[in-house]
């Protein structure tokens, strides 16, 4: 079983407080360009959502990374796969952004490649989302979509909660 | 010196000389003015004669964003329009929320300032520092909606967009701002202004971040704050939106019916909140958030009735009443075609529903003959209603007349003993007859009749017990029917109520119990200032609403202007709960006066401007 963090698109606001408190957590300041989480609003359909980085399986950024700076691990607070970016050895050359088939990962003013890194087993956006569109504050442990092969990059999250 | 929470920068914008400057924000109007609503007219203030025209070049309208807006404080999304109302004369202060407020706080600005007049139509593009001045003749015309995409096609995609309608253009004098689809800058005809100005929209796009003083304190008090709110109401407030106190309302017997005739009906039910989710509503029970918002009440509503076809944003709560209950029209569909009309052309749907309502009883009463409007205009008809909704956003035949507000349609067929409002803006839809403390309010109001400048329905209507202001005088339950005990307590929520338009953030959030001490705290996080106390804080509240009345007293409204209609002081409420009822204004106002430290003729006394360090 693997805790992670999984998105209930049924649930979303589109309202983006989960930018805003990531922004705040990794860069201290209050911008939703900044964040490592990102919404977007349809407002035809009435239909927000939320793309953040799924800390695949089998990463392609951690594959593709010429650098060796992406690696897979564990969380030692929440016990949930993390894939992290080493800042010493990348050296920002968006091979990763390539590759990524959910644009969850980006190289920002630092220079270096950033990411959801689960803000060390608190991740800020599931703690202040009050639509619990991930589910709870604390998360689901759920193995759906973590332990699946990826058919297509586009496929739906599998994890829609009936209402 | 770096400045937190605030940015720190004033924009100006002179459109009849097309010049654009950056100054730095006044750091003692910031401290004592906070921002949005107080820094708004602190800077107005000073800067214009409160006598002049509303429509004239010298009049300024601003923009203001509060020290919160853009951070992750709990619907920290709002921004206001400062400047003199064209149809009260007196101060406007309009908020709405969106995108639209965070991007001008993220380009860099906590204060916009416009001024002069453009010789032809022209539309403002800001991204981060580079600000210019563009050609809009070919947008004039242009519906809010339409406005909005080609402003983001000629700009960019990521920018955000507010913008007035055919009703700004024209000058209906209740025309709103609009923003970001489907919020509004909505009373007071702040768009009638813009309109005047011939500033077609204001597109920004703003990359920069909002920083705050201290990084501990700040995320503590924003945990503090959503650990505050109460998820039960904020549940409830979700589904159904704010029409869902349309059923609240009916129950306290101040839904106002057929023009404030009555505040009963039979056919609440038809229009209430749960039945719009559960039918018009494009996702069943599910609202859209602006941004960082927790309860996210935004309908978004499609209507296939052929005859009433329609997509968008809302209705929401006010409109719903005024449009429906006060018209005496139970067919939502309806309501929602007159609130898609109003959106798209930029229109207050408070003062729009309002005026018909009142035209449909000048009608009735045979004051108004059906020569004059062209067809006949009785309560319930739905399609006159749409119909003169229409004619009003186009200012075509009669619709011209009642686009100058229903108070001087009245004055012009002979009587304004049917327009229901203050100080020339029409009532929203509460009626004070059944509500005593939000009968004081609407009188005594600097901007007229308005529900949410601390107008005691919080504490009348939804009983809000744990504020200060209640907590502090060890208030268990408020009796909205008694009215001895409502002046004090409408003067506190007067001023707590400036702050919270002050600061940025929602004023759902504050009945959804988050306190005085808290808000407070997110403000001396964000921006390192010592408010001194809750003393100091209630006390800048009340700064910033006498600055108002000062202004208003300048522009030559006077206490007389504190009134409330005929039917309210002496038509006893009908039926239902509130029956018998009047709202007693000549025992509260004089004790009201007392406790703001005016004297009988309702000017500040010196004493109290120099307590307040008003010039």
């Amino acid at each position: 079983m693997t805790k992670m963090i999984n998105v209930d698109i049924d649930k979303c606001t589109g309202c983006g407080v989960c930018e805003l408190m990531c922004s705040f957590k990794h860069h201290q300041e209050f911008n939703p360009l900044r964040a490592r989480i990102h919404k977007t609003l349809y407002l035809d359909k009435a239909v927000a959502i939320p793309v953040l980085c799924r800390q695949c399986e089998d990463p392609w950024c951690a594959r593709i990374c010429p650098a060796g700076a992406i690696t897979k691990g564990v969380d030692a607070l929440s016990g949930a796969t993390v894939v992290t970016v080493s800042e010493e050895k990348c050296v920002g050359c968006k091979m990763c952004m390539l590759a990524c088939p959910y644009g969850a990962i980006a190289v920002g003013e630092s220079g270096v490649a950033e990411k959801c890194d689960l803000c060390n087993g608190v991740p800020q956006c599931v703690k202040f989302c009050a639509r619990g569109p991930f589910l709870s504050a604390t998360w689901r442990r759920t193995s759906s979509i973590a332990s699946r092969e990826w058919p297509t990059p586009c496929s739906p999250p599998t994890s829609r909660r009936p209402e | 010196m770096t400045m937190y929470g605030w940015t720190g920068k004033v924009l100006r914008v002179d459109l009849s000389k097309g010049k654009v400057s950056v100054e730095d924000l006044d750091r003692n109007k910031a401290k004592n003015y906070i921002g949005g609503r107080g820094l708004g007219v602190k800077y107005l203030y000073d800067e214009i004669d409160p006598a002049i025209d509303a429509y004239s070049p010298e009049n300024k309208l601003l923009f203001v964003t509060g020290p919160l807006t853009g951070t992750g404080a709990p619907a920290a999304n709002r921004y206001v329009v400062v400047t003199k109302s064209p149809l009260t004369g007196a101060i406007a202060n309009s908020t709405a929320a969106g995108d639209f407020a965070c991007s001008l706080k993220y380009a860099g600005y906590d204060l916009l300032i416009l001024e002069g007049k453009a010789r032809k139509p022209v539309y403002l593009y800001i991204e981060d520092d580079k600000v210019e001045i563009r050609d809009a003749e070919g947008l004039w015309g242009f519906d809010t909606e339409e406005t909005m995409k080609a402003v983001q096609a000629a700009t960019s995609a990521r920018a955000k967009v507010a913008c007035i309608g055919p009703a700004g253009e024209k000058l209906v004098r209740y025309a709103c701002v609009m923003n970001d689809a489907g919020r509004a800058a909505g009373r007071s005809g702040v768009g009638a202004v813009m309109g005047s100005k011939n500033l077609k929209a204001l597109a920004v796009r703003g990359t920069k971040g909002v920083k705050v003083a201290d990084h501990k304190a700040f995320y503590q008090a924003v945990e503090a704050a959503y650990t505050t709110l109460d998820y039960e109401y904020v549940e409830e407030f979700h589904q159904t939106g704010t029409p869902g106190v349309l059923s609240l309302v009916h129950e306290f017997g101040v839904l106002p019916t057929r023009n404030f005739q009555t505040g009963v009906n039979d056919y609440t039910e038809k229009i209430s909140g749960e039945t719009l989710a559960d039918t018009l509503s494009v996702r069943k029970r599910m609202g859209v958030g602006c941004p960082g918002c927790p309860v996210a009440c935004g309908r978004v509503t499609r209507v296939t009735d052929p005859d009433f076809a329609g997509f968008g944003f809302g209705p929401e709560y006010e409109t719903i009443g005024m449009f429906g209950s006060n018209c005496g029209v139970d067919n939502l569909a309806a309501v929602s075609k007159a609130n898609f009309i109003c959106n798209r052309a930029g229109m207050d749907t408070i003062s729009t529903g309002n005026s018909i309502a009142c035209a449909m009883e000048m009608y009735e009463r045979g004051l108004l003959p059906e020569e004059v409007i062209g067809f006949p205009l009785e309560f319930g008809d739905a399609h006159a209603m749409v119909k003169l909704t229409e004619m009003i956003a186009k200012r075509e035949g009669f619709g011209d007349v009642l686009a100058e507000g229903s108070y001087r349609m009245g004055e012009k067929y002979g009587t304004t003993e049917y327009f229901m409002g203050v100080k020339k803006q029409e009532f929203p839809s509460y009626d004070g007859r059944g509500l005593q403390g939000m009968g004081l309010g609407f009188a005594t109001g600097p901007r007229g009749a308005c529900h949410i400048r601390g107008e005691a329905q919080d504490l009348d209507l939804y009983g809000v017990m744990d504020w200060r202001i209640t907590k502090d005088r060890g208030l268990e339950v408020i009796d909205p029917l008694r009215y001895d005990d409502k002046p004090p307590l409408v003067k506190d929520v007067q001023d707590w109520f400036c702050m919270i338009d002050s600061c940025g953030m929602c004023n759902f959030m504050f009945f959804l119990l988050v306190d005085e001490d808290q808000m407070r705290a997110l403000i001396e996080a964000a921006t390192g200032i010592d408010m001194g106390g809750y003393p100091g804080f209630m006390k800048t509240g009340e700064r910033i609403f006498n600055l108002e009345t000062l202004f208003n007293r300048r522009a030559g409204l006077t206490a007389e202007d504190d009134t409330l209609p005929k039917r309210m002081l002496e038509e006893p409420m009908p039926e239902g709960p509130a029956k018998g009822m009047v709202v007693h204004l000549a025992e509260m106002l004089p004790e009201y006066y007392q406790l703001r430290g005016w004297d009988k003729a309702g000017n500040i006394t010196a004493e109290k401007r120099a307590e307040l360090d008003l010039a």
